[in-house]
């Protein structure tokens, strides 16, 4: 029987100032790229014209640039996508001129500066996408609405299956994993599209998911183990889920992975972003969550703020971290006994 | 051994019921009979998964109420009135499996798989069809008002850029027009702005503009002190096409009566054949019996007079000469144009006019090979992704593993029998969450796992770790899914086409997890266990 990081007695919660000045460095950079550069938003959002073209044979792609900027396309963008016969020509919409006539201009001038550069027929429009600027207005706000929504939803349902302290730093910790992955997104230079959107909310189930299996434990662990403080159930709990945590994100990496580097260049920015996410969505549950819990149960007491008190600003000096014992202690508590397991 | 039984059946009829979900059937797609131009049903046998625009290629279109020309006081009205139209005009497109659906209040989706030419589906859906026969303008009321249009736009202070001819209203190619047009940026505003722009047509009310004035000479027309000079009575119309004259493009502008003789809304046939005579496309229609009458009555009225043929604001042809009386029959040349226009004219006349004119917001053409280049890529990641997972779990778990793998195909067929049985449609984003899921589905097997070997390690005899682990991993389980299926849930909400499609396969296939992860497992263990009943430890 193989089993990684079995009865594992890491003291996570110790570290968690490291681990705040790691994300919050990475955030920083992620801040800077996104002041300086902003996101790149997809003719999805902003409107515009989009054509995929798959040329015949090579052609240098300075030549189709050139032909592109001679024929009234200044500003657009061009780009291989996946092969280097493959290109996407996009151009985002300017005034707020009537988008079918804007896009059939551009697909014209598209055509022609294809058949100056590349000869007529010797290529294939794959693609050909054309967004009004109100559509493109309504899906920001609709995005934003989305993931406002989902944090809202959650805290919700977590306050009613566990407790508002656990919600809440649920939802902080996913709020983390959400401003970390639009950090990754611009440094990534990333297109955010629908799709993408759809990863970044992805990314908030698989989190708050990892957060909620570590927060079962605590839960759990809290009624068992009655002479331990919040802190040694925290690190515990970390530690008895860490094989599990091994195993799903192993599983959905592979997945993951497979999806980054097979299902195509459509795919592609979705399964990169999935796949910071299952880093940032681990790293988050064991540092983020589990900490503010802590400061949470330290500014609010709640019934189960045991010691938590005691570590918001310093740490004890020998912390009683160990594997539980084998069976758990019938610790006299003022409130009613658990059910023997 | 009677409970493992009973799950055995469930799992079943579950399985059962997938296939026959998947099982392919018959659907009816209409498609245009090449030969005739007729529409004509086939059966076809096929996998009831709808496919998303993106894996099998097709026209995408979002439409709302043209608004820009006044607002529309009740659009929801007008988009259900103009749903019933285009959904007519698109199942005589010749389109396998059209979609015409109302989103939200206001907005009308129309997706033809299969197409790949959005002008002509633009054309189809998007044409208002208002059929309308006006007589020119026989008494050249607004040739007669040109000196004084071209006085209200030099009052204006309008200059004419290059006009083409010195003098007013010229007969075409009385002249050297290239020397004239010099001659005319020289001596700058001498001649009438609009009346050198114009020249003398054939017929009464004909006048030509060459092509490349046109934007110029629509500018000018359509300025509100310029309408304002036209004479009472009178409006003026552009030509459908360019004709040639000699080596120069011209476009044909009518002034035409305002009042219609006779409008669309009288037709009650309409279709288009090849003219034996000429070999040209014509559409030919049948009026009401209340339109024919009116019809032969102004049209007794005007014999002699030129009669516009106006279709969209647009004249067709060439307004032809009232011959003689006319009644319930009529017919529109389009000259050379191909039959296929003609037979969509003759669609869209006979489907009927828009409530409203329609605005395209959003429109996406997907190849159809570049679809089946994503399915065939996404397959190939799905296969690479769970040959992962099965080796990670085997080789982690080995028995107990490879009965999660088994489960794992379980999920498959109920996630693709989700996906067919409730018509909702496999998009590429959904292609992705379905490999996606794939990982995140053996989550739950992970988890009751780990649970196991925990009440393994604490000393519980195998059956009683095995229960216990079932159980205590639940609340984990289920916390965990809910809170997923809640965000996919919201994606559905607030997405569109593709995006929706992965939150629909999401939700599916935690489900589908649900139930392959939890009770097949479980059901397998336990047919495991009692066939085993001497085992010592546990392979996991």
């Amino acid at each position: 029987m193989i089993r990684f990081f079995a009865n594992a007695s890491y003291d996570f919660i110790k570290w968690r100032r490291w681990a705040f000045s790691l994300t919050g460095a990475i955030m920083l950079v992620g801040l800077a790229f996104l002041v300086t550069r902003g996101l790149n938003y997809s003719i999805e959002f902003t409107g515009g014209t989009l054509v995929q073209v798959e040329l015949h044979k090579k052609v240098a792609t300075g030549d189709i640039r050139a032909a592109l900027d001679n024929g009234d396309l200044k500003g657009a963008d061009i780009q291989t996508f996946g092969s280097d016969t493959s290109y996407v020509i996009r151009a985002r919409l300017t005034a707020t001129t009537a988008a079918t006539q804007e896009a059939d201009a551009v697909t014209a001038a598209v055509g022609r500066a294809l058949d100056r550069s590349v000869g007529a027929g010797q290529y294939t429009i794959l693609r050909h996408e054309a967004v009004g600027p109100k559509v493109g207005h309504e899906l920001q706000a609709k995005a934003l609405m989305a993931i406002l929504l989902s944090f809202v939803v959650t805290l919700i349902y977590l306050a009613v299956r566990f407790e508002w302290r656990f919600g809440l730093a649920a939802v902080v910790a996913t709020a983390h994993d959400v401003v970390a992955t639009i950090a990754f997104i611009s440094v990534m230079h990333l297109e955010v599209s629908l799709i993408v959107v759809g990863a970044v909310l992805t990314v908030v189930g698989y989190s708050l998911n990892d957060t909620i299996i570590i927060f079962d434990r605590v839960r759990e662990n809290l009624r068992k183990y009655r002479r331990q403080n919040l802190y040694e159930i925290l690190n515990l709990s970390i530690n008895e889920t860490l094989p599990r945590s091994v195993l799903t994100h192993g599983t959905t990496i592979a997945t993951t992975l497979s999806l980054l580097l097979l299902a195509g260049e459509v795919i592609r920015p979705f399964a990169w972003v999935m796949s910071f996410g299952i880093f940032t969505g681990t790293f988050s549950s064991i540092y983020i969550a589990a900490p503010v819990l802590l400061w949470i149960e330290k500014r609010w007491p709640g019934e189960d703020a045991r010691g938590a008190r005691t570590f918001g600003s310093r740490v004890p000096a020998t912390p009683s971290v160990s594997a539980p014992p084998a069976t758990p202690p019938s610790a006299p508590s003022p409130r009613a006994p658990q059910p023997a397991r | 051994m009677g409970k493992i039984r009973q799950r055995l059946y469930v799992i079943g009829v579950l399985i059962l019921l997938s296939i026959i979900a998947l099982v392919p059937r018959n659907t009816t797609q209409r498609i245009r009979d090449a030969a005739t131009g007729t529409m004509k049903d086939t059966i076809v046998r096929r996998v009831p998964i709808n496919l998303g625009l993106d894996l099998q290629g097709g026209i995408h279109l979002a439409l709302e109420v043209d608004q820009s020309k006044g607002p529309i006081p009740d659009c929801a009205d007008a988009i259900q009135r103009a749903e019933r139209v285009v959904r007519t005009r698109v199942n005589e497109f010749g389109t396998k499996e059209p979609v015409v659906q109302i989103q939200g209040r206001c907005r009308l989706i129309v997706e033809l798989p299969g197409e790949s030419d959005p002008a002509r589906a633009r054309g189809v859906i998007q044409r208002t069809a208002f059929l309308e026969f006006r007589i020119t303008d026989m008494k050249s009321l607004f040739k007669d008002a040109l000196p004084q249009i071209d006085g209200v736009l030099r009052k204006a202070g309008v200059k004419s850029r290059g006009a083409a001819a010195p003098s007013a209203v010229t007969q075409l190619f009385g002249g050297d027009t290239t020397k004239a047009a010099r001659d005319s940026v020289a001596e700058a505003n001498t001649p009438g702005v609009l009346s050198s722009l114009l020249f003398q047509g054939q017929l009464p009310g004909e006048f030509l503009v060459p092509e490349e004035q046109w934007p110029l000479v629509d500018s000018l027309v359509n300025r509100p002190d310029v309408k304002a000079a036209i004479p009472r009575g009178i409006e003026l119309r552009w030509g459908a096409q360019s004709a040639s004259r000699g080596a120069r493009a011209y476009r044909a502008l009518y002034a035409v009566e305002s009042r219609p003789i006779i409008t669309g809304e009288e037709l009650v046939k309409a279709s288009a054949r090849r003219d034996p005579v000429t070999n040209g496309s014509v559409v030919t229609f049948q009026l009401s019996r209340r339109g024919a009458r009116k019809f032969s009555d102004e049209t007794a009225r005007h014999i002699r007079d030129y009669m516009a043929i106006i279709l969209d604001g647009r004249v067709q042809g060439q307004p032809p000469v009232i011959q003689s009386q006319i009644g319930a029959n009529g017919q529109i040349e389009l000259g050379s144009k191909p039959l296929q226009e003609a037979s969509d004219l003759a669609l869209v006349l006979r489907a009927g006019a828009l409530p409203a004119p329609l605005t395209i917001i959003e429109e996406r053409t997907i190849g159809p090979s570049l679809g089946a280049d994503s399915i065939k890529d996404g397959v190939r990641a799905g296969v690479v992704g769970v040959l992962f997972v099965i080796v990670i779990m085997i080789g982690y778990y080995r028995m107990a593993g490879a009965l999660a793998v088994a489960a794992l195909t379980l999920y498959c067929l109920f996630t693709l029998a989700g996906l067919a049985a409730f018509g909702f449609t496999l998009t590429l984003p959904g292609l992705a969450g379905f490999v996606l899921s794939i990982g995140i589905a053996v989550d739950a097997n992970v988890l009751i796992f780990e649970r196991i070997r925990e009440e393994l390690v604490h000393g519980k005899s195998l059956r009683l770790a095995v229960d216990d682990g079932f159980l205590h991993a639940m609340n984990a389980i289920v916390d965990s899914n809910v809170s997923t299926a809640l965000t996919a849930l919201i994606l559905y909400a607030v997405g569109t086409g593709p995006v929706q499609g992965f939150a629909i396969t999401l939700i599916i296939g935690i489900a589908a997890s649900m139930i392959s992860a939890i009770f097949v497992v479980k059901t397998l263990f336990l047919i495991w266990l009692y066939r085993r009943p001497d085992m010592v430890t546990l392979s996991i």
